[in-house]
This record gives structure tokens, sequence and C-alpha cells, in this order.
């Protein structure tokens, strides 16, 4: 009867979003009266789970998952909450978490509700908010199976420390025929990704040319943050479209979010609204940006950006 | 290759959202709906197959009559045919079930869909639609080849993207990257003259069931007013982030 969570890893280390959805099992698990279980795969070390209220830890370790398979990690979270009687399963809202979960849902019978705000507001029915229209407002929606799965949006829940002695147990599902074989994975291993960043630094056509972009890397290394852009910035092949956020792009849901020269279109805004902290710097003091920013600096990004980063290395030095 | 393209009906990127019926429902007042931008890409890229590889094109809706135009704007791209599920989409699961009749009875080797609509941003219908159907399935899908049944694609994960190879019968959730912007094609006189004349097939709906309900819904708070710093006090700045908004 516990709370499946199914806490992700890479490189056998978790991620932020791992205990974030670990710490929101632990609400869902007190407010049904039950434990919190965790499937983890090929993880190298799970003690770290037990500070964020995990009772228990299935360990799924086969060399066979290395590369990520939606169809057969789905497969194996299925396994893990059949044997738990699981009735809730959570999920994070990475890129791979959300490519196994409606296949997962259809496996276990389940409602899947995604992009998840917050803990649920009634267990019976199961009412959870849920956002929409790209963050231009939440949806309260009910699952209404015997089994659910949660999809916890990054960065929504936050983490919540909850010392439990976690015991620990080897699980080997068996795995199904997939379809889809990694060939190669091209990813930058030393940069902060967009979805993972606490901090988030982004710039636009205020920026002139893909030339000028050394000082927004240079502020986003000094905050150890993620780079990211505007749309015209990456149609105009500027930048990645990797690195696009908006509507149509990447959602940002960061606790800071720095907005360099964007004037702050309305699908921009919309997807960078779950940021908790946004700044901009921009030179119109009637660029709509400033609307929707709780902080604006009007100036020139050519000036300020370079002043803020010698400030900004100041304020390390100063609280190292 | 029967290619079938996932067509959702919704509010043009611009649109202000209001709700309606103690807010239980979108206001489609004075809102201009458009074939849903994920899905747009994917439909261009099966404009590709059809025009390089000689593949079929269709397009689907579930939804009411009130659909239609955003199907015909699909046929004047170029589809040569559309399917309308005559039901209100209600759920992704039900979506999905009824998506996975239309498959079925239509044969198809490949089907397109969106990474997410922007209206409800489930990312939940090509993934149940794969398990459903038995098809493989690639997500958040950049780039697709098809040569015979073989398959290579991209996706984009958390800071990069991944390669991988398949084959048909195959779905994907597909976004931009797929195509690019540029490549996006608005319908001309002659394409919106075709269109008139391509079937529109009205399919009634397998009545499938759904999984979840959507309540109400409700707006942010509004925002306070910005903290403006002056460009020569940045000082400031770095204290309001660090003490007031305690982000750094």
């Amino acid at each position: 009867m516990s709370v499946l969570v199914y806490t992700e890893s890479e490189n056998g280390k978790f991620k932020k979003t791992a205990l974030e959805v670990a710490s929101y099992a632990k609400a869902v698990a007190n407010q049904l009266g039950t434990t919190v279980t965790a499937v983890t795969v090929n993880a190298a070390d799970t003690s770290e789970l037990a500070n964020y209220g995990v009772d228990k830890v299935l360990n799924v370790s086969n060399s066979a998952l290395d590369a990520f398979n939606a169809k057969s990690y789905a497969s194996v979270i299925k396994q893990a909450a059949e044997k738990e009687d699981a009735k809730v399963v959570i999920v994070s809202q990475s890129a791979d978490s959300k490519y196994l979960a409606p296949i997962l849902a259809v496996g276990l019978n389940a409602g899947y509700a995604s992009n998840v705000m917050e803990a649920p507001s009634s267990t019976s029915p199961f009412t959870v908010k849920r956002t929409a229209f790209t963050n231009k407002a939440f949806n309260i929606t009910t699952i209404n199976t015997d089994v659910k799965v949660v999809g916890v949006s990054n960065n929504s829940f936050g983490l919540v420390e909850n010392s439990a002695s976690a015991s620990s147990e080897d699980f080997a599902p068996t795995l199904p025929e997939s379809g889809v074989t990694v060939q190669s994975v091209d990813k930058a291993t030393d940069k902060v990704t967009i979805a993972d960043a606490e901090i988030v630094v982004s710039a636009g056509r205020g920026m002139k040319g893909p030339e000028n972009w050394g000082m927004i890397e240079e502020l986003a290394e000094v905050l150890g943050a993620a780079t990211a852009c505007s749309k015209p910035v990456s149609d105009l092949g500027w930048r990645p479209h990797s690195e696009h956020v908006g509507q149509t792009g990447k959602p940002v849901a960061s606790n800071l979010y720095i907005a360099i020269g964007i004037s702050g279109a309305i699908q921009h805004l919309a997807g960078i609204n779950a940021s908790k902290v946004k700044v901009v710097i921009n030179t119109d003091p009637e660029a709509p940006f400033f609307k929707a920013a709780d902080y604006g600096v009007v100036g020139d990004a050519f000036e300020v950006v370079p002043a803020l980063i010698e400030k900004l290395k100041a304020f390390k030095a100063a609280n190292a | 290759m029967k290619i079938l393209v996932c067509i959702s009906h919704v509010p043009d990127t611009t649109s202000k959202i209001n709700f309606t019926d103690g807010d239980a429902k979108f206001d489609t007042n004075g809102v201009q709906f458009v074939i849903n931008p994920n899905d747009e890409f994917g439909l261009t890229r099966a404009m590709w197959f059809k025009e390089k590889q000689g593949a079929s094109v269709d397009v689907v809706n579930v939804g009411g009559a009130e659909t239609e135009p955003t199907l015909r704007k699909a046929l004047a791209i170029g589809a040569d045919s559309a399917i309308r599920v005559n039901t209100e989409a209600k759920d992704g699961f039900q979506v999905a079930k009824e998506l996975a009749k239309v498959v079925k009875d239509g044969g198809y080797d490949l089907v397109i869909a969106g990474r997410e609509s922007i209206d409800y941003n489930g990312g939940m219908v090509p993934g149940m639609l794969s398990e459903l159907i038995g098809a493989n399935f690639v997500s958040n899908c950049i780039s697709l080849e098809i040569e015979g049944t073989n398959a290579t694609a991209s996706r984009e994960i958390d800071g990069g993207k991944e390669t991988v190879a398949t084959s048909l019968p195959l779905v994907i959730a597909g976004q931009k990257g797929l195509v690019e912007e540029s490549d996006l094609r608005i319908p001309n006189m002659r394409g919106i003259m075709m269109a008139r004349k391509k079937p529109l097939n009205v399919v009634e709906a397998a009545n499938a069931e759904t999984e979840t309900s959507s309540i109400k819904f409700e707006k942010p708070e509004p925002k306070g007013v910005v903290t403006l710093v002056d460009a020569g006090n940045l000082d400031e700045l770095v204290n309001l982030l660090h003490n007031e908004a305690k982000v750094i």
C-alpha cells in the first residue's frame, strides 16, 4: 500500500528532482497514513534518500538499463508498483520521466496527472493542482482510478528533509523487448542544464549578435547558472534550439531567472512564469518584461552585465 | 508509408486566457484557434515524407465540429484527408484510446503527434497511444529519418540530445527541430481551394472512458510591482537578491 516514487539517477548519483519527488511522496504518504518506497535504477549509493522520508529502497541494478529506455524503465516501475501494491506512483518531470510516465500509466491502468505543483488538496477524491496553458493558469484535476500516477513539476514542491531509516533490497524485474535502441548521446557534461538549474541567465535580441554572448556565459558561470535564450535568438541561429525557453521551447522553473535584452513577449513570459524570482535588464523601460519581473534594471546590457559580474564576484568572495 | 498526424485545436499563443462557467471551462470568446505549434512541426515533416518518399498523410483530431477549420487548415497545408472523431476531448487517456482505434482501423505505419498541446500541456497522448497500439515511441523528437521500416530519430534530453534506432510502426511526439520554424508552411490560395474538396470524414467515437476530471481553473496571483534598481547601483541588486529574495 506504500507510495512508490521513482528516484532518477544519472551516472549513479541522484538528481535534485529525485530528492524533490521523494519529498513529495513523503507528503502524500503522510496524508494516506502509509510509507514511501523508492525504486532506483543503477544508483551507486541510496542512503541519501532516507533524508527525504524514504522508508524502503528497491535497488534495480542491471547493465541492460545503463542507457535509458522508456519502455524498459516504465516496466521496472510498474513491477515495483505491483510488488508494493502502490496506489500512488510519483515521478519527476525530467525529460526521461515525462517520456516513461504515459507508458507506465497505461501499464498500470492508472490515471496520470502531469505538471503537478502541490501536494494533493484531498486524497479522496485524489485532487491535484497542475499547470495549464503553459503556466498562464492552473487546472484542478481529480484522478479517478484506483492506481494514480503523479508527475511533479521540477522545483515546485522543493526539498523537504524528513529523516527516516530506509531499508534496502535488491529488486530484479524482468525486462520487456524494446524496439528503441540508443545509438549515441550528445551531452555537455560540464554545463548546468536548464531543467536542473537553480538560476538561469537568459538573453535576447538586445545582445545584438552571437559574438556578444561571452558576458552572458561569464555571468552564468559566476552564478553557477544555465544559459538560455529567447525564441528570436534561437530562430536567428545565434544560439542552439536547446536554449530556447518559452511556450514552444523549454519551460523554466528556476529559483532565479535573469532576462537580459528580452522584451518579454507573452509566449516567452508564459514559458518562464514558473520561475520564482525574475530580474530584467533592458534599455527600454516600456518593455513588457518589467510588468512580469520582481526586480528590474533600466540600462544597457553592455554596461550593466559586466558591472554586475564584478559585483557578484565581489559578493562571492566576501561570502565564500 | 501511411502517416497519421494528430492535430490539436488550441488557442493561438498570444491569446488572453480566461475562464467561464464558474471557472470550469476555457472562455473561447474572441479567441483565435490554431494548429498546435508542436503538431505543426510534425505536419511539415510529414509533408516532406509525402513529397520525397511518396507517403500518404492523413490528419486527425478528437473534438467537436468547431475544430474543423483547424483540420481544413492542415488539408490546405497539404494533408490528403482528415478525420474528426466526433466527441469532446476530456482527458489524455480518452483521446489516446480514440486515436488508437483510428490508427488500427486505418493501418497507419507512423503516427506523428506533438510533444504536448499548448493548452492542457498534458504531454501524455502520444506515449499512451504507443502503448495502446503496441508501437515504438520516441518522445521530444527533434529529427526523424525513415528508410523502409527502419527509423533513426533524435530526441531532446535534459542538457543535450540522444539518437536512437527504431522501427515502424512508430509513434513520435514532435517539437521544434523536427523542422525549423522557417520551414513551416502558410496555406496558399490553391491549397485552400483544394482543401475544400478533400475528404474530412467524421467518425463516431468509441466512447472511451476518462481517468481524470478537470474540476476548475485558477489564474496565477497578479504580479506585484517591479522593484527598479538604478543601473549605477548594482550593489543594491545583489543585496536584494541575497537578503530579500534569498536566491543567491
